[in-house]
C-alpha cells in the first residue's frame, strides 16, 4: 500500500507503507563524522558546535556552514574529522581530580580587589 | 524615472523575483525528504534564502506602484508569471533538482554581481544584500556537481542525464527583455546575453573539472517564452498547491 499523507510532498514521493525497515547496515553506507567549530567575531576562539555527517572535509564544511551558521552568527568555520580528534579515556577521569588542600594554587585566597579598587579611587580623583 | 525606464525595470524585477518564488518553492517541496539529514538543512535553508529574496523584490514592486508582495505572489495564475519554464519543473530525483540549483545559482549570482553596479540604487542595494547568501548557494552547487559527477557510475550517469535535460531549459533563463536595449542603455544592467557569456564562462570549468560534458553546441535550443507568461502544465498545479490556504481566506491576517 502506498503511503497517503496530508502533506503532499510525502504522497508525491510515493512510499510502500508495507516495505520493511529492517535493513542491515553495510560499511560506507553512513558518511564518517566532522566536528564543527565556529568563531563568532574575528579574533576570537572557535568554539565547538556539533557535528555532522560528510564524505570529505568540502561537504562539512558545505554542512557545517549551514547547519550551524545559518542563522549568521560566524564569520569563520573550522571542520575536523572525529576519527582525527584524540581524546582522554572516560575511565581516566578521575586524572581531573585533586586533592583540596592546595589553596596557595588557586587564585580566590588571593585578596586584591582591595588594592585595586583603592587604585581605582586614587586615579579617579 | 521616466516612464520607459519604469516599465523596463518592473519588468526585470518580476522575471527575477518570480524566477525565485517558484524555484524556492519547488526546492522547499525537499523539506523533511531529502537525501540525508545534513543536505535536507541546507537545501530548505537555500530555498527560504529564495523567498526571502523574492519578496525583497516584490516589494520593490510595491514600491513602484504594483500590489503587495502577497497579492503578487498568490493571486497571479500561470500565464501572469514571468519565470523561466526551468524552475517550474516538479523536483523530479535528486539529480535533477541538484543540477537545476547549481546551473540557475552559478546564473544568478553573476546576475546579482551585475546588478551591485546598477543605476537603479534600490536594486544595486538588493544586489548587494544578496551576495552572501547566493555565494554560498553556487559553493553548494559547484561542490555537489563535482562531488557527484566523479562518485560513481550510477551517480555520474544520472548527473550527465539531468545535465543534457536541463541544458535547454537552463538557456531559456536569458531570453532577452523586451526593453533590453533601454535596460543596457541606462545602465541598469548588462542584459541577459552578457550574462550568459559570463554564465558559460563560470560553469565551464567546475563541469569539466566534474567531468561532466555540456551538450554539443549544435543541439542548442533555448526554452524561450516562460518571460511573457506561457508555461508548462507544471507551474498551474504549483500555484493550486502554494495558494491553497491563501484561497481559503484572502483577506486573513497572520
Amino acid at each position: 500500500m502506498i503511503i497517503k499523507s496530508l502533506d503532499p510532498r510525502i504522497s508525491r514521493a510515493e512510499l510502500d507503507a508495507d516495505a520493511s525497515m529492517e535493513q542491515e547496515l553495510q560499511p560506507l553506507e553512513h558518511f564518517e563524522t566532522y566536528e564543527v567549530f565556529h568563531q563568532k567575531k574575528r579574533g576570537t576562539h572557535h568554539t565547538h558546535v556539533g557535528t555532522v555527517h560528510a564524505p570529505n572535509p568540502e561537504m562539512a564544511l558545505l554542512f557545517g556552514k549551514e547547519q550551524y551558521g545559518r542563522r549568521g552568527v560566524s564569520v569563520n568555520i573550522w571542520v575536523a574529522r572525529t576519527a582525527d580528534i584524540f581524546a582522554s579515556d572516560y575511565d581516566d577521569s578521575d586524572i581531573f581530580s585533586t586533592t583540596p588542600e592546595k589553596q596557595y594554587r588557586e587564585a580566590t585566597p588571593y585578596k586584591v580587589m582591595d588594592k585595586i579598587n583603592e587604585y581605582k579611587a586614587k586615579q579617579g580623583s | 524615472m521616466n516612464e520607459q525606464n519604469t516599465l523596463a525595470v518592473k519588468e526585470l524585477l518580476y522575471k527575477m523575483a518570480d524566477d525565485l518564488l517558484i524555484l524556492g518553492h519547488r526546492n522547499s517541496e525537499w523539506t523533511g525528504i531529502g537525501p540525508m539529514l545534513e543536505e535536507d538543512i541546507s537545501f530548505s535553508s537555500m530555498a527560504q534564502d529564495k523567498l526571502g529574496q523574492a519578496l525583497a523584490l516584490y516589494q520593490l514592486l510595491n514600491n513602484l506602484g504594483e500590489a503587495d508582495p502577497d497579492t503578487v505572489a498568490f493571486t497571479r495564475n500561470d500565464h501572469q508569471f514571468h519565470n523561466c519554464e526551468l524552475v517550474e519543473y516538479p523536483i523530479g530525483e535528486y539529480d535533477f533538482s541538484l543540477v537545476r540549483h547549481f546551473l540557475f545559482d552559478n546564473a544568478e549570482l553573476l546576475r546579482y554581481e551585475m546588478l551591485m553596479e546598477s543605476s537603479y540604487e534600490p536594486l544595486a542595494k538588493l544586489a548587494r544584500k544578496f551576495k552572501g547568501e547566493l555565494k554560498y548557494h553556487k559553493f553548494h552547487g559547484d561542490t555537489f556537481v563535482m562531488q557527484l559527477g566523479k562518485g560513481t557510475e550510477e551517480s555520474k550517469k544520472r548527473m550527465q542525464a539531468s545535465l543534457d535535460f536541463c541544458w535547454n531549459l537552463a538557456l531559456g533563463i536569458f531570453e532577452a527583455s523586451p526593453y533590453e536595449e533601454t535596460l543596457i542603455k541606462e545602465g541598469i544592467w548588462q542584459g541577459e546575453e552578457a550574462l550568459k557569456a559570463q554564465w558559460l564562462a563560470a560553469i565551464t570549468p567546475v563541469l569539466e573539472a566534474a567531468e561532466l560534458k555540456i551538450p554539443d553546441e549544435s543541439t542548442w535550443k533555448p526554452v524561450y517564452g516562460g518571460r511573457s507568461g506561457k508555461h508548462t502544465e507544471n507551474l498551474q498545479s504549483l500555484l493550486d498547491e502554494m495558494t491553497e490556504v491563501f484561497r481559503v481566506d484572502p483577506g486573513a491576517e497572520w
